[in-house]
């Protein structure tokens, strides 16, 4: 699969990725290359093979209904870059 | 000092020839002159390690020591670690100290290890030379042209320099055993859920694995008894018991079966390398091993499946830097789009961006079945090769890597050759399988890797195989030059 | 000419202490992220481990509708970024949901009932809140209800109506609190819905264009949201335009739906399994256990109540809306056997006093016991059911038990037929034009008659027995 810059495009607004339109042409070169590579695969049938997620086949363990964590706000948000009466402030949502 | 492994320190220690303080202010001066070339720590912690040193010395005092008690060893800057900024070699995280400690660095502390610093990597764990670190490109101690390897290149360099005798490192297709190849040192990578997840900053959640680097496999074993274990915060880690690695390293390996996979003998291997490794078998021979030639027919496809499992699963984990809670925000976003796009654009580098792209696009509407479905049926298929290859064989060998260290720049734009660098490596993560590597020679003056992969849980084995290994050869115990 | 095809997505909290997947708590009203752990924050490097109580209601839940309660269900990442969701990812189910298909049966107005199918159901965390005060003109987020367990129930588009949707949102209400599921709490979230409405031509078999109505969290507003769009879309297509697959918010204050454009434009959520949770197993064993502790449900409730008390649809109906209320019925009637008359006290000033006052009937000052006290003074004929309602508000602001208050206020009802008597005789002496009239066959009167007795008595006087003795002395 080739990419082109509209796809790119479309994929760096799904990912949130601004990315410099003179970067574009490169990044649809390389992810087009990658995606070359990866279609290798297509090689081998598959066709009754079961999908495998995780390395091992354990099951989920499920943890006991207890509150353990105490209110860590202030230490929290010694790392968040912009907060204001305990909340973390982002541009103006519009719905 | 330096030069010894941390089984020699720890009895130095123990029998009072040095203190834990002098250890640490040694190693401490020995990074602060030398690294300066190499760029294997982002950051040097060194009153935090002094403080440590001193608690250390007190318990070696009072007579309740671990193995690891005063030894300074350096942790990847993926462990978060309280206090003291976790950057994953990134711009994204350039600003941020975390608020926890991982489980791996929380076992370190409560082992009383001397944490003296954060290492170097590439960004997110995302590379196969250090090149993609938001700090700046390690260099290879053996020649500083060349890379260390990566994304764990620091924590490898770091210890073939004999800066540090152990560091931590992650591996996700092969990030702890190629630069382990690279720069000519011990590495090993445990089974998938053997080593706490929880702290350790994800790249690919299946297939991310913490791990260690040392001298000697023995010393390996020594770290890696110290970080593993269950942890009931990480839901894929495994409630086994850590075996005592020390324990089996000297058992006799007659009559141990060893599989070759010719895919990993065929094309694409460099005939210097591969002379250092039929060297490596026949050494094998002598300690009265079994050589047996097997299969591991799909382990081809491990490069095309693992490059859309990995970025499919690192999309989606790189989302959370958002420039909201924690991380780099640009300035005066216009709107909460533009916040999110140009602190993303600023925060990440090429590469990460590069994968979270791919991720993207393999996942998204039309693409799934043909991309993710088929890379985790091809992943069952590479899983299965193993399970039918250990019916047969009790450990599997191979070189590490297809080449040693390449120039810096050499591959740098050329993503899907660096991404090759990785073939022989990237099927034990697919499949969640232990492996090692281990020096086993040296091609152009640079360091060869010798692979062993073993079956689940057999970290205990893979030990004892490199162990016997290093007992008949000295490739481990070479320094390069400038850093005897 | 045109037909209405309704489904719902119910999202219900579940009753959990600690969140979804960390130790977290799920209490409501906490100052903002004060409630939120690293785990809920989404921090580098922090994983989710599965609370063992959400998959056990979820199971609950499962057994209760007859679904298949999948032995192994997945959970998986849906992607997108927005302000309240922390990691850009919601862990939801997709493929593999712990709950299958199912049934509910809800009752119409016209007494018939309908069984509606469940698509499934599946556990996710719930997002944080967007706070759309002032901040210098940004918007604060608060992550407290991040990673709350949620249950999100899917129904079949079967629903022809809004009547027949609230009738469906209302029994589910119901049903997850006879469970003990969920607190059903609409004014804090607890349970809230999204509706899918199209309309199509009657008789035509394939489905409309659908829009989806978000976040409606109250019974009133999903008849009224509905109805509104169910207009807006035949105006839509009779002026010959054409339904757009959208989300839509409805807008209680100015009731109307708008388009949210701000959600459309990511609709690729890139679901694929979470790597940071394995499959999560339901045994045979663990659904044995659950079916043990399952309490009858409303359905098997209301039949018993009808067929054991005799009681109509309608007011078994009401007396099974909530565990709580038929067990307060229950007891009342264990010690009254007036059963007719208990439901109607209960259906009538008691729920009337709770709805007031905003109180649960577990909050109820009146109890089962004095309910069923009063109901026995009502019977014995020592108050009249008018002196009753005096004597329940009395009991309802603590006044003590009906006898009490009956005694301390002199209630007690005058049965001496004597004393009756020459109340009555007084009031046909002072009535003469009016006994004229009621004699020439202006019935309406005897209410006059009755009501002056009664005043004389300060209502303590038995209405019956009044008509009696009037009839009688007024030969009629």
């Amino acid at each position: 699969m080739s990419l082109d810059k509209q796809d790119v495009e479309k994929i760096a607004h799904l990912a949130r990725l601004a990315i410099d339109e003179k970067d574009i042409p490169n990044y649809a070169q390389n992810l087009s290359n990658i995606l070359e590579l990866v279609e290798q695969m297509d090689a081998v049938n598959t066709d009754d093979v079961s999908p495998m997620a995780h390395p091992t086949d354990a099951m989920q363990r499920l943890r006991e209904d207890e509150v353990t964590e105490t209110n860590q706000r202030e230490q929290f948000q010694t790392v968040a870059p912009q907060v204001e009466d305990g909340l973390y402030l982002v541009p103006k949502v519009i719905e | 000092m330096h030069n010894k492994t941390i089984a020699e320190l720890a009895l130095g220690l123990r029998n009072g020839e040095f203190s834990s303080e002098e250890l640490t202010r040694h190693t401490l001066a020995r990074i602060a002159s030398l690294d300066k070339e190499l760029n294997s720590f982002i950051t040097v912690s060194s009153e935090h390690a002094l403080a440590q040193a001193k608690a250390a010395d007190e318990r070696l005092a009072n007579g309740n020591a671990d193995a690891l008690t005063g030894i300074p060893i350096a942790q990847k800057d993926i462990f978060c670690t309280n206090g003291i900024r976790t950057s994953c070699g990134s711009n994204m995280l350039d600003n941020f100290i975390a608020p926890y400690d991982s489980t791996v660095v929380s076992k370190f502390n409560s082992a009383g290890a001397v944490m003296v610093g954060k290492t170097n990597m590439d960004e997110f764990a995302m590379g196969s030379s250090n090149e993609t670190s938001f700090y700046g490109p390690v260099k290879n101690p053996w020649n500083t042209n060349t890379v260390p390897g990566g994304s764990s290149g620091g924590s490898a360099a770091a210890v073939a320099a004999r800066l540090v005798p152990g560091t931590t490192g992650t591996d996700t297709g092969g990030s702890i055993r190629q630069p382990a190849a690279l720069c000519g040192v011990t590495g090993i990578k445990p089974t998938y859920g053997r080593v706490s997840r929880y702290g350790m900053i994800a790249f690919a959640s299946s297939l991310d694995q913490g791990g260690a680097f040392a001298q000697t496999a023995e010393d390996a074993g020594l770290i890696l008894g110290a970080m593993s274990g269950f942890d009931e915060r990480d839901s894929t880690s495994i409630d086994k018991p850590v075996p005592d690695y020390q324990a089996d390293l000297n058992k006799d390996i007659k009559g141990l079966k060893i599989g070759l996979p010719k895919e990993f003998f065929s094309e694409g291997l460099d005939n210097e390398v591969a002379r250092v490794i039929e060297a490596a078998i026949e050494e094998y021979k002598k300690l009265g091993a079994e050589i047996v030639e097997i299969s591991l027919p799909n382990s081809g496809l491990s490069v095309p499946a693992y490059y859309v499992v990995a970025p499919a699963e690192c999309s989606s984990n790189l989302s959370r830097f958002d420039g909201v809670r924690f991380g780099h925000r640009c300035e005066n976003p216009d709107d909460l789009e533009d916040l999110y796009k140009r602190s993303r654009g600023e925060g990440f580098g090429a590469e990460v961006k590069r994968r979270i792209l791919v991720g993207a696009y393999v996942l998204s509407a039309g693409y799934y079945d043909a991309y993710y479905l088929k890379a985790q049926k091809v992943r069952r298929l590479i899983s299965e090769d193993f399970k039918q290859a250990f019916e047969k064989v009790d450990v599997i060998l191979g070189p590490t890597t297809p080449s040693v260290a390449f120039n810096l720049g050499e591959k740098a734009d050329d993503p899907v050759n660096m991404y090759l660098s990785d073939t022989y490596t990237i099927a034990v993560n697919m499949a969640g399988l232990p492996g090692m590597s281990v020096p086993a020679g040296f091609v152009n003056q640079l360091p060869v890797g010798l692979q062993i992969i073993g079956n689940y849980f057999e970290e205990g084995r893979l030990l004892n195989v490199a162990h016997k290994y290093q007992q008949v050869t000295d490739w481990h115990q070479r320094t390069p030059q400038g850093f005897e | 000419m045109w037909e209405t095809v309704i489904g719902l997505e119910i999202h219900t909290q579940l009753a959990t202490k600690s969140k979804i997947f960390s130790g977290a708590s799920t209490a409501y009203g906490a100052e903002p992220n004060t409630q939120a752990c690293a785990v809920d924050l989404g921090l580098p490097g922090v994983l989710p481990v599965l609370n063992q109580q959400a998959v056990l209601m979820a199971v609950k839940f499962g057994l209760a509708i007859d679904a298949e309660v999948a032995p192994i269900s997945v959970f998986a990442r849906k992607n997108y970024f927005y302000p309240d969701l922390p990691k850009g990812y919601q862990i939801s189910q997709f493929e593999l949901p712990i709950v299958g298909k199912g049934t509910l049966t809800i009752e119409l107005e016209d007494g018939s009932s309908k069984v509606v199918g469940v698509t499934r159901a599946h556990l996710e965390e719930d997002a944080g809140k967007s706070l759309h005060e002032d901040f210098h003109g940004m918007t604060g987020v608060d992550l407290n209800r991040a990673g709350t367990p949620l249950l999100e129930i899917v129904s079949e588009p079967d629903m022809r109506s809004a009547k027949e949707a609230v009738a469906y949102m209302r029994k589910m209400h119901s049903l997850v609190r006879y469970l003990g599921i969920s607190d059903g709490n609409m004014q804090e979230g607890s349970f809230r819905c999204d509706a899918n409405v199209s309309v199509r031509p009657k008789g035509q078999e394939e489905f409309g264009t659908r829009t989806e109505l978000k976040n409606i969290n109250s019974f009133r507003f999903v008849e009224r949201a509905i109805d509104f769009e169910v207009e807006r879309q035949i105006d839509l297509i009779e002026g010959g335009g054409k339904v757009t697959q959208e989300t839509r918010l409805y807008d209680p204050n100015k009731h109307e739906t708008r388009s949210m454009r701000s959600k459309e434009e990511a609709m690729d959520y890139r679901y694929f399994p979470d790597p940071d949770l394995l499959p999560v197993e339901v045994t045979a064993e663990t659904k044995e256990n659950i079916r043990r502790t399952l309490p009858e449900l409303p359905d098997a409730k209301k039949a018993r109540f009808m067929e054991s008390f005799a009681l109509n649809a309608e007011d078994a109906g009401i007396l099974t809306t909530s565990r709580d209320m038929a067990d307060y019925f229950e007891q009342v009637i264990k010690a009254t056997d007036d059963i007719k008359l208990s439901a109607n006290w209960i259906m009538g000033d008691l729920s009337g006093f709770l709805n007031k006052e905003g109180k649960e009937i577990n909050e109820s000052p009146v109890t089962a016991e004095m309910l069923a006290g009063m109901i026995n003074r009502i019977k014995d004929n020592t108050i009249s059911g008018k002196i009753a309602k005096e004597v329940f508000e009395a009991m309802w602001n603590g006044e003590g038990d009906a006898d009490a208050i009956i005694k301390s206020k002199g209630l007690k009802q005058i049965t001496d037929t004597g004393a009756i008597e020459a109340i009555v005789d007084e009031i046909i002496a002072a009535n003469p034009g009016q006994v004229e009239q009621l004699k020439a066959g202006k019935d309406k009167l005897m209410g006059f008659f009755v009501g002056q007795v009664m005043k004389q008595t300060q209502g303590k006087a038995n209405p019956g027995q009044v008509n009696q003795l009037l009839k009688q002395k007024l030969e009629l």
